[in-house]
């Protein structure tokens, strides 16, 4: 089956609408993604007809609830391919992912001079959480460097690591270049340290198909948002021995099995990570998403999404005075460019005018624009409800943007 | 001198001329362009304006009663837009600063650059203009 772009766009009414008198051309993906009319109209329904508190009620409400919430858990597994489901811990999204992990595998497992590796193309949010950590233990970052392309340098990521190297975090896909990382064998080589291996995904579930059985990753974070499904809503996956043996994040209700002054005895997985009633309505909002996903087809938005973004590429390069910022060996979703001398804000703001949203600034990834020496880039980031008009209409916008700039 | 009002309305007029957002652009690109705002010396940290994605640097004098503002930004738009800015309020006492209402940046159509998520540090450059004009009050 070909995708045919113009059904899929059918799906998410927001690109039925106009902005600035434009239609809408939305390049802003990597930031959040727009919601089919499934995952709206499921919300709607679970508030209108479903809504009631999860776990422990005896009513039918809270029994239908619970039972649609925990089906979720089921979908996200097979999406994945996790091999349990209660291995699915819910969260607001990577970002707390991120912090559980740091706190979880701090508390339990990081002692002072241990070490913890990053790539200098990560997202402050998988910067900051381990910063604190270190700090808070006295561990040490350690940071691999990226090439000219926007590739991690695996030659040295491979003498950082050590016997003292305790956690390797590093993105799926960036969220600046696009770059998709090898992460078979970045994990292969820090398991055999027998150091933990986290993956920031939030760039990656969106565009590509994610076996986490056969990547082997210890632990796997991503966002709804960023995959058609709505806000406030994040997947935290860890192995099962793993999350058996780290300490709980929150404490409160649902996550315990009994509470005493004397002593609280931790709920089984996945409740004793989560903490407090949950985001029930993006639970379902987000069960409603990978039904999306799984209905259009993984193996179409790759080969979709791959001649987009071939084509993107090859139709930017054309444009006199543009530098595209990192060309990796592999690229998903996300493209980073600057014009001439002109500032990302300059462009983006005239490319608003025309309808175009693309992101501009440095994407919460600092320290790879002081590695790139620039303070910012203009940033198109794709799904497979773009098209190669809208791509020629960027184009066309970034002309614009050069005569009306200078 | 003009009055902060005054110098509001013609700015208002000139706006009304422009047909669409091209010509209402070209304008502030122009304008941010021919403008030479403030002394390289000067951009530096202790002058930035924080909250903006582009940077802006900010000045004051205080001369013969009246406050001099100079100030320029790295991205030519929003140069454009403080220098539009500058030229309202510069050269004006302090209470005429801190009394008058800023109504120009609505009626010519470029309000959008106000909101917070534009990061393009417009709101923070108002805010510290009227910080510096309170300060000056302050020492007076």
């Amino acid at each position: 089956m070909i995708l045919d772009p113009n059904n899929i766009r059918a799906d998410f009414p927001i690109l039925e609408r106009k902005v600035n008198g434009h239609p809408l051309v939305y390049l802003d993906n990597g930031a959040s993604s727009q919601k089919p009319k499934a995952v709206i109209d499921a919300i709607s329904e679970y508030y209108t007809h479903d809504h009631s508190n999860i776990h422990r009620g005896v009513h039918t409400l809270s029994g239908n609830a619970t039972e649609q919430y925990e089906l979720v858990r089921e979908k996200v597994r097979n999406l994945v391919n996790a091999a349990h489901a209660h291995e699915i811990i819910f969260t607001r999204g990577t970002t707390e992912s991120i912090n559980l992990l740091a706190y979880s595998i701090g508390k339990g497992l990081i002692e002072e001079d241990d070490e913890i590796i990053v790539t200098e193309l990560e997202h402050h949010s998988n910067i900051v959480p381990w910063q604190l950590l270190c700090e808070e233990r006295g561990a040490k970052l350690k940071v691999v460097p990226v090439d000219d392309n926007g590739n991690p340098d695996l030659g040295s990521y491979n003498t950082l690591l050590t016997n003292k190297t305790k956690v390797v975090s590093v993105a799926h896909v960036s969220n600046t270049l696009g770059t998709v990382l090898p992460l078979k064998e970045i994990i292969n080589s820090a398991h055999e340290k027998g150091a933990l291996v986290v993956i920031d995904g939030a760039q990656a579930v969106p565009h590509m198909r994610v076996d986490l059985q056969d990547l082997d990753c210890d632990f796997y974070c991503f966002s709804s948002h960023k995959m058609f499904g709505p806000t406030g809503m994040g997947v935290l996956y860890g192995k099962q021995h793993l999350l058996d043996e780290l300490p709980p994040y929150h404490g409160g209700g649902n996550m315990i099995s009994s509470v005493t002054f004397e002593k609280t005895e931790y709920n089984d997985l996945p409740h004793k990570f989560e903490a407090g009633t949950p985001n029930i309505s993006g639970g379902i909002g987000l069960g409603a998403a990978i039904d999306y996903i799984e209905g259009v087809g993984y193996e179409n938005i790759e080969v979709y999404e791959h001649n987009l973004l071939t084509y993107a590429i090859q139709e930017l390069k054309k444009i006199k005075g543009l530098r595209l910022i990192g060309e990796p060996k592999e690229q998903a979703g996300v493209i980073s460019f600057l014009l001439g001398a002109h500032h990302p804000l300059d462009v983006g703001t005239i490319l608003d005018q025309l309808g175009i949203a693309v992101r501009t600034g440095h994407h919460c990834t600092q320290p790879l624009m002081d590695r790139f020496g620039i303070t910012g880039t203009v940033r198109a980031s794709f799904s497979f409800y773009n098209t190669k008009e809208e791509v020629d209409k960027l184009v066309a916008g970034i002309l614009k943007a050069e005569s009306l700039l200078g | 001198m003009a009055s902060i009002k005054d110098l509001q309305e013609e700015i208002i007029e000139n706006f009304s001329m422009f047909q669409d957002w091209t010509e209402k652009y070209e304008y502030l690109i122009e304008f941010g362009k021919t403008l030479s705002l403030l002394d390289e010396k000067y951009k530096t940290e202790e002058y930035e304006v924080n909250g903006c994605q582009a940077k802006v640097w900010l000045r004051t004098e205080f001369e013969d009663g009246k406050l001099i503002f100079a100030a320029d930004s790295d991205a030519i738009i929003t140069k454009g837009i403080i220098g539009l800015l500058v030229h309202v309020l510069s050269d004006h006492d302090v209470d005429e600063i801190l009394d008058t209402e800023l109504y120009f940046i609505d009626e010519i159509g470029i309000k959008e650059h106000l909101s917070p998520t534009r990061s393009n540090g417009l709101a923070a450059m108002i805010k510290q203009m009227k910080i510096y004009a309170l300060g000056y009050k302050a020492k007076a």
